[in-house]
């Protein structure tokens, strides 16, 4: 079940590697799920516009992470994350880059699994 | 050979552009021979500087061009390499030889614009040590434009580089789209570079536990407890064996000759070496312009403006601030801003003016907008500090550690605050994350000077101009009437004496002299707390001020300034009540 080894960037465990599958785009996609999701101000009231809207992602975002090597296809290992939903360190070649929370969670992962 | 020159000017624009952090300013540097600041974190350059550089019988013009990671650019700074991609005759593309892949990328879209393209494979060194092998050789012949290895830091290949400037060329590269390109990256670093194994260095070590989020906790703490360290003993060190020693058995014995030359009073007396405490000068007390004025810089700012410098300038180079943003992520991310906004704020614990312009390398107006105006209130200059430590700390360290508190308590309440109310989106953090690299001392030493020079030039005439302005400005009795006016706020809030308006007034133009100004105040501990604190929180320096207006347009800058007063206000009448 190839599924089953699809993981979000910031499901994956420290030190684990896996191949960027997809960069997902749109607003807020992904971070209405998990735990503490309505705890974020401006998710957890879905689409209300104000101070702080669209928090997760900055325009182009998806660009940016292929501009510094994080694209489709590429192998990617999780590094480290910070507590409280901080930013999620990788590495890609000998690239070591830091997103944010709500971006990891839109970095879908196939996860290599040790045979 | 050049489509875009114009020859009608005979000056040829040489560009130098690459991703972020590969070298730009430390090759640029070695070019044109002029100094300019090069640390290793991305983002370093937010605005372009040129210099020159001579070629054969021609002089041409190198332009260090902000870093930018691809031709669509996403942040202020970037948007300003791509508009100067229009006028240049030829571009020196900078790549990262140990991160082919990702520098490739931009490579090859510069090679599809019209312009001469001549590669400097930087970093050369430190692709041994990192395992990696090119063949440049080979890259050159499937890029079809000059590849030169170089090591800007130590200036290994920049004469080969210079020598073949001449063979840059315009290549017919022309990519569908972006997956082509990258497939066509892919397909070069594969046929160039090849990858041996090496052994885990006590540098790999370092950065897995930096990277940690306990270890990295660690790591903070170590090294800011170590910074601060070196700054008190390098900023005590110098004003202990050199500045004082020489103002005391040099200067003192040369004023106090003048002083009975001017016949220990008048006019001029006032104004040089202003008035005599117990028939001595009295460098914080004086308020000449040869006795105060030119202490405050040189004698009591100048040693902790080295000081800190030093400290700031290593941590830039090893290449540990970008860790220092991640691990402050989440807590700057209350604030409204996210965890790179750190370093614009570290920056603005040496001079606001580099900081506010530094606040460029975030992606949105309103981060810009929160980051510049947090660092404005509750950043203290290094100058302001040095000044604070001296007069504040008189009274005792608790004195001092209750304004840095306040201080850092109203940065993280009107952050919140800011976050809440300010419009717009906040995106979060994406950067990449350098190595560590031991500092090339030469940069650091570089840096060091042509910062300390910049504060030399740029401070000592402000300074000599305050006191100048303060002694006229009391010889005219123009600061009664201010005092009268403004007392009902500054003694009814701030339960300062009426006197105080002036040091706090004066706070607009140089800082350290206003706090200078409070000394011959006779105030209480708590006074002084509460006059030091709104110092820092009013209304930033004039420099600050116009950089303000010219990063955040005229309107921001006067909301910024209505929240800096209000802030101030509310802070020391705070302070009045509790302390």
């Amino acid at each position: 079940m190839p599924d089953k080894r699809r993981l979000t960037l910031s499901q994956m465990e420290p030190g684990q590697s896996g191949t960027v599958v997809e960069v997902l785009s749109g607003p807020g996609f992904v971070m209405r799920r998990g735990p503490g999701f309505m705890r974020r101000r401006g998710l957890g009231f879905m689409g209300r516009r104000g101070p702080g809207f669209m928090r997760g992602h900055g325009p182009g975002f998806g660009l940016r992470l292929e501009a510094l090597g994080v694209r489709p296809g590429k192998k990617l290992t999780k590094v480290s994350s910070m507590l409280f939903r901080g930013p999620v360190t990788l590495r890609v070649g000998n690239t070591q880059v830091a997103v944010g929370f709500g971006m990891a969670n839109r970095i879908i992962v196939e996860v290599d699994v040790p045979e | 050979m050049y489509p875009n020159r114009d020859f009608r000017t005979t000056v040829m624009k040489i560009l130098l552009m690459g991703n972020p952090n590969v070298g730009k300013s430390a090759l640029f540097s070695r070019l044109t021979g002029t100094r300019i600041i090069a640390s290793n974190y991305p983002g370093t350059t937010v605005e372009f500087t040129a210099g020159y550089l001579k070629l054969g019988d021609e002089q041409a013009e190198i332009i260090d061009v902000p870093g930018t990671y691809t031709l669509e650019a996403s942040t202020k700074a970037e948007e300003v390499a791509v508009e100067m991609l229009r006028d240049g005759d030829l571009v020196i593309n900078v790549v990262d030889a140990t991160n082919l892949e990702r520098n490739l990328n931009l490579t090859l879209q510069l090679l599809e614009r019209q312009v001469p393209v001549i590669v400097a494979l930087n970093m050369w060194d430190d692709t041994r040590h990192r395992g990696i092998g090119i063949d440049s050789a080979k890259m050159e012949e499937l890029l079809g434009v000059p590849v030169v290895p170089t090591v800007a830091v130590t200036g290994q290949g920049i004469k080969e580089l210079v020598s073949r400037l001449p063979e840059a060329q315009v290549s017919q590269a022309a990519f569908s789209s972006s997956d082509e390109r990258w497939a066509r990256v892919g397909d070069i670093v594969g046929q160039v570079q090849s990858l041996s194994h090496r052994h885990h260095t006590w540098r790999d070590v370092l950065e897995d536990v930096s990277d940690h989020p306990a270890g990295g906790g660690f790591v903070a703490v170590v090294v800011l407890f170590v910074a601060f360290w070196v700054i008190r003993l390098v900023g005590e060190g110098i004003v202990g064996y050199v500045t004082d020693p020489l103002f005391e058995w040099l200067w003192t014995p040369l004023l106090m000759k003048l002083s009975l030359a001017l016949g220990s009073g008048g006019f001029w007396h006032s104004i040089l070496i202003g008035s005599l405490i117990d028939g001595q000068i009295d460098y914080f007390q004086s308020f000449g312009l040869l006795s105060t004025g030119l202490y405050i810089p040189l004698a009591a700012v100048l040693p902790y403006i080295v000081a800190f410098y030093l400290a700031l300038g290593i941590l830039e180079d090893v290449g540990y601030l970008p860790r220092l943003a991640v691990l402050m992520d989440t807590l700057m991310h209350r604030l409204g801003l996210h965890g790179f906004a750190i370093i614009p704020t570290i920056l603005g614990l040496g001079c606001n003016v580099p900081a506010v312009m530094a606040t460029r390398i975030l992606e949105s107006r309103r981060q810009r907008f929160i980051a510049a105006t947090l660092i404005s209130i509750g950043v203290p200059c290094a100058a302001l500090q040095a000044m604070i430590v001296g007069l504040v700390g008189q009274q005792g360290a608790q004195y001092v550690a209750m304004v840095y508190g306040s201080l850092f308590i109203s940065w993280v309440i009107i952050g919140l605050i800011l976050n809440r109310t300010v419009r717009g989106f906040s995106p979060e953090l994406l950067v990449e994350i350098p190595p560590y690299r031991f500092p090339p001392w030469r940069v650091v030493g570089e840096k060091l000077w042509l910062r300390v020079s910049g504060f030399i030039r740029e401070a000592l005439p402000i300074v000599l101009g305050a006191v100048l302005l303060v002694n006229v400005l009391y010889n005219l009795g123009v600061f009664d009437f201010l005092v009268n006016i403004a007392a009902p706020v500054v003694s009814g809030l701030l339960g300062l004496p009426k006197e105080a308006v002036v040091p706090l007034a004066m706070g607009f133009l140089r800082k350290d002299v206003a706090v200078g100004m409070l000394a011959p105040l006779a105030l209480t501990a708590k006074q002084l707390v509460i006059s030091s604190t709104v110092l820092a929180m009013f209304f930033p320096c004039v420099a600050t001020f116009v950089i303000l207006a010219r990063e955040l347009g005229a309107r921001d800058m006067l909301k910024a300034s209505g929240i800096m007063i209000a802030a101030a206000l509310v802070v020391g009448s705070l302070q009045n009540l509790i302390l």
